[in-house]
């Protein structure tokens, strides 16, 4: 199998380190060799956060080539603009969530917010599927899972099996919210099947 | 087979060094280095501390090798520069068990000041360099490095970067090796280095150098790949990463022990490949190398960039002058980082903003105050350098000027390397007011305990520094203490502590706004609305002159994403029109 490469992006506090960790452990509990890279530090709250994250029989570069990226998962619209050029031609799949963050510069004037992210993210993309994440949060019980059910909806475009992920997710997040993220993971991959 | 884990490279040379045997680990935080010793915390075997700088960690771990324990030290480069003095010195003392000090350079400056390639100090210091590439071989190398130093009597710089550090891949771990203390024997002509122990000790160290430069040819963590060999590549470190994923058939000369230079290995490589050249980043240091010995046909940084961090298109682009097809980048918004919700420097910087002052800065999460909307930063220059840039400012100025200066430090640096800068300040007559930015943690690298926070590294209560008894007892007479987040009553001292003709030292306190009994507050208050009555919009924008991440424009008003806001009431402070609550 080619290397599969995946980029999950948002805004620093929104939970990438922890949503690209459970992919890693996915890919590593289907056997295949993996690596998950992204910088942290001086890179909190508010600030563009991404992680690169690759798998397959053998990797080597922990960071993904412009041009090689199989999906973007991104927790926020212009988090997904961002990172379009390393999509692969004509083939990228792009998974949104229906957010919207301002950074303070824009508030002051000093920059704008882009528009009509969805057009130009069709305009590249093979498939752009946006959801609103913390809404399905919210209808699993706890509007912190909107990561857990973007995850589900990224599941329906890796090799992994249902069981693997649900085996992760239990370990990997709290045991007083397993029950809400493994609704929010069914929710969003059985929306993101549609 | 051992069980398979994913570990950053961080993680994964904590767990090499616990499965070698060692006893003392010692550290003060810095990106991308911080993650070493919080794992080497976790291991009960392990006595793991955080010392107040470098230098004193290093020093430390050094005495524990001398004393017969395998120790280690971890720092990012810029550390290394503090701990310069004791580095220097501990390559001709050598080392008695064996002394591992780990470098984490960062390489694309991700969260630095500089873009220093430590291997250039090894060389300079005449120790060997060790370079691991991915976390399987942080975990391996560093138990050969501890067999390296014993064996050649010798500290070892195990050097890594930042996208080996933080990256996480896939190890075989294995179990501890208990070594035993090493004997100790008082050998003052060996660890005193009077200037007549020092000229023996230097020969011995040149002899070193030859010893491990024969023995790098056929060292295991040095090898040959040869493949195609219409093209040769000599690389180390993660470099080899990138330079693999682009020339997967090529021939390589894979450098794990990269100083002193293995010659006579890569003169056989040399012999074998039609072409060689160099794939490395940052500093042209194998290259050097391999120059000096007369190989003036292999070339690397004729394709290689210098500055900046590598990657798989810049390796690409450099040799073969083209990247992969790719769609064209679109024009997203910045979004640098930003002081959290809620955080203590934020009513800070607003002041300093609103009085105009001169602010020399330093090194922690308050670097932010530089950025917009707050612009309000003059100098950061490294760990502790804010108030003696201070007083120089005084010097050059007069004191009408330091009247409108103030230097900010935070507490991890004060008690890091600010105090000297005080005492400087004091002792030659200076008038400067500096303010302690006191959030009782080591926020920027992840909330690290320091000697300030009464908490060891590996959690223990201890002894807790009164900062204010410090800056006293360094003669300081003004010492105000201010809650930064009331911010009439915080600008008004320091309008008193810049007019006084005496240094004055302002204590600004409130825990990091992100350490977890901060946050159980903010579950308890009401977060803030704003009403679209009364707010005046894009007139005022006073709200968003704050910085705080949770505050943002709507449709023409201001909007506090509930999300985001923990309930602290800058913003009705600071809003003219009442339209907060």
């Amino acid at each position: 199998m080619e290397t599969r490469n995946i980029i999950i992006s948002g805004v620093g506090g929104q939970g990438i380190i922890t949503a690209s960790e459970i992919l890693s452990e996915v890919a590593l509990f289907n056997g295949f060799d993996v690596k998950k890279s992204e910088v942290h530090g001086m890179s909190q709250r508010g600030g563009s956060v991404v992680s690169h994250v690759r798998f397959g029989e053998k990797v080597y570069s922990p960071l993904i080539e412009k041009g090689t990226c199989d999906v973007i998962l991104a927790f926020e619209k212009a988090e997904a603009l961002r990172w379009v050029h390393y999509l692969k031609p004509g083939k990228g799949i792009v998974i949104v969530n229906d957010l919207e963050i301002i950074p303070n510069m824009v508030s002051l004037g000093l920059d704008t917010y882009p528009e009509n992210i969805e057009d130009t993210l069709k305009r590249v993309a093979s498939k752009v599927f946006v959801m609103d994440g913390i809404e399905i949060a919210k209808e699993a019980g706890d509007p912190r899972t909107a990561n857990t059910a973007l995850l589900g909806a990224l599941s329906n475009y890796l090799p992994f099996s249902e069981e693997s992920w649900i085996e992760v997710i239990k370990r990997r997040v709290k045991p007083n919210t397993i029950e809400a993220n493994l609704k929010a993971f069914k929710m969003g991959r059985e929306r993101g099947r549609e | 087979m051992g069980k398979k884990v994913i570990l950053s490279g961080n993680e994964a040379a904590a767990r090499g060094a616990w499965e070698a045997g060692v006893k003392i680990a010692t550290a003060y935080p810095g990106t991308p280095s911080t993650e070493i010793l919080e794992n080497a915390a976790k291991y009960e075997e392990i006595d793991a501390q955080w010392s107040p700088n470098e230098k004193v960690a290093f020093e430390v771990a050094l005495g524990a090798a001398i004393a017969g324990a395998r120790s280690m030290v971890s720092m990012k480069h810029v550390g290394l520069n503090v701990a310069a003095d004791p580095f220097f010195s501990s390559s001709y003392t050598g080392v008695n068990a064996g002394f591992v000090i780990i470098s984490c350079d960062d390489p694309g400056m991700h969260s630095s000041q500089n873009e220093q390639d430590n291997r250039r100090y090894a060389k300079f210091a005449k120790v060997p360099v060790i370079e691991p590439s991915d976390s399987q071989e942080a975990h391996d190398f560093i138990k050969k490095a501890f067999e390296i130093s014993e064996k050649f009597d010798t500290p070892v710089l195990f050097r890594m970067t930042t996208r080996l550090s933080h990256t996480k891949t896939v190890v075989e771990i294995g179990e501890r090796i208990e070594v035993p203390l090493k004997d100790y024997k008082k050998t003052p002509e060996k660890y005193i280095i009077l200037p007549a122990h020092a000229r023996k000790r230097h020969v011995v160290v040149e002899e070193r150098i030859k010893a491990l430069r024969a023995y790098a040819s056929k060292c295991e963590l040095n090898r040959m790949e040869i493949n195609d060999t219409s093209l040769g590549i000599v690389t180390s470190g993660i470099s080899y990463q990138y330079a693999k994923e682009v020339f997967p058939n090529a021939s390589f000369l894979k450098l794990g022990l990269s100083w002193p230079f293995p010659e006579k290995l890569f003169k056989e490589f040399y012999e074998k490949v039609d072409k060689v050249i160099v794939i490395e980043e940052n500093e042209p240091f194998l290259e050097e190398e391999i120059k000096f010995l007369g190989y003036a046909d292999v070339e690397g940084k004729k394709y290689i960039p210098l500055c900046g961090e590598l990657n798989p298109e810049i390796v690409r682009k450099g040799v073969l002058g083209k990247e992969l097809p790719h769609p064209e980048e679109a024009k997203s918004v910045k979004r640098p980082p930003a002081l959290c919700p809620g955080c203590p420097h934020t009513g800070i910087f607003y002041n300093l903003w609103r009085l105009k002052l001169n602010v020399t800065g330093d090194i922690g999460c308050y670097t932010l105050g530089a950025l917009p909307p707050y612009n309000a930063m003059d100098t950061t220059i490294c760990m502790g350098a804010s108030i003696p840039n201070a007083f120089g400012f005084e010097k050059a100025r007069g004191k009408d000027f330091a009247k409108k200066t103030v230097a900010v430090i935070g507490d991890s640096t004060f008690l890091h390397t600010g105090i000297p800068g005080l005492m400087d300040t004091v002792y030659n007559k200076g008038i400067s007011t500096v303010i302690i930015l006191d959030n009782r943690i080591t926020a920027m690298t992840g909330h690290q305990d320091h000697p300030g926070t009464g908490k060891t590294a590996k959690g223990e209560p201890t002894v807790e520094i009164d900062m204010a008894e410090v800056v006293k007892a360094l003669g300081v007479k003004k010492v105000y203490k201010v809650d930064p987040h009331k911010l009439r009553e915080t600008r008004n001292v320091i309008r008193e502590a810049v007019a006084s003709e005496e240094p004055a030292v302002i204590i600004s306190e409130r825990p990091c706004a992100l350490l977890p009994e901060e946050r159980k507050q903010h579950a308890k208050r009401p977060k803030r609305k704003v009403d679209p009555e009364k707010c005046k919009g894009e007139k005022c924008l006073g709200c968003i002159k704050l910085g705080c991440p949770a505050i943002s424009m709507k449709e023409g008003k201001a909007y506090i994403s509930p999300l985001l806001c923990v309930g602290c009431d800058l913003c009705i402070q600071v809003c003219p029109f009442g339209a907060i609550s």
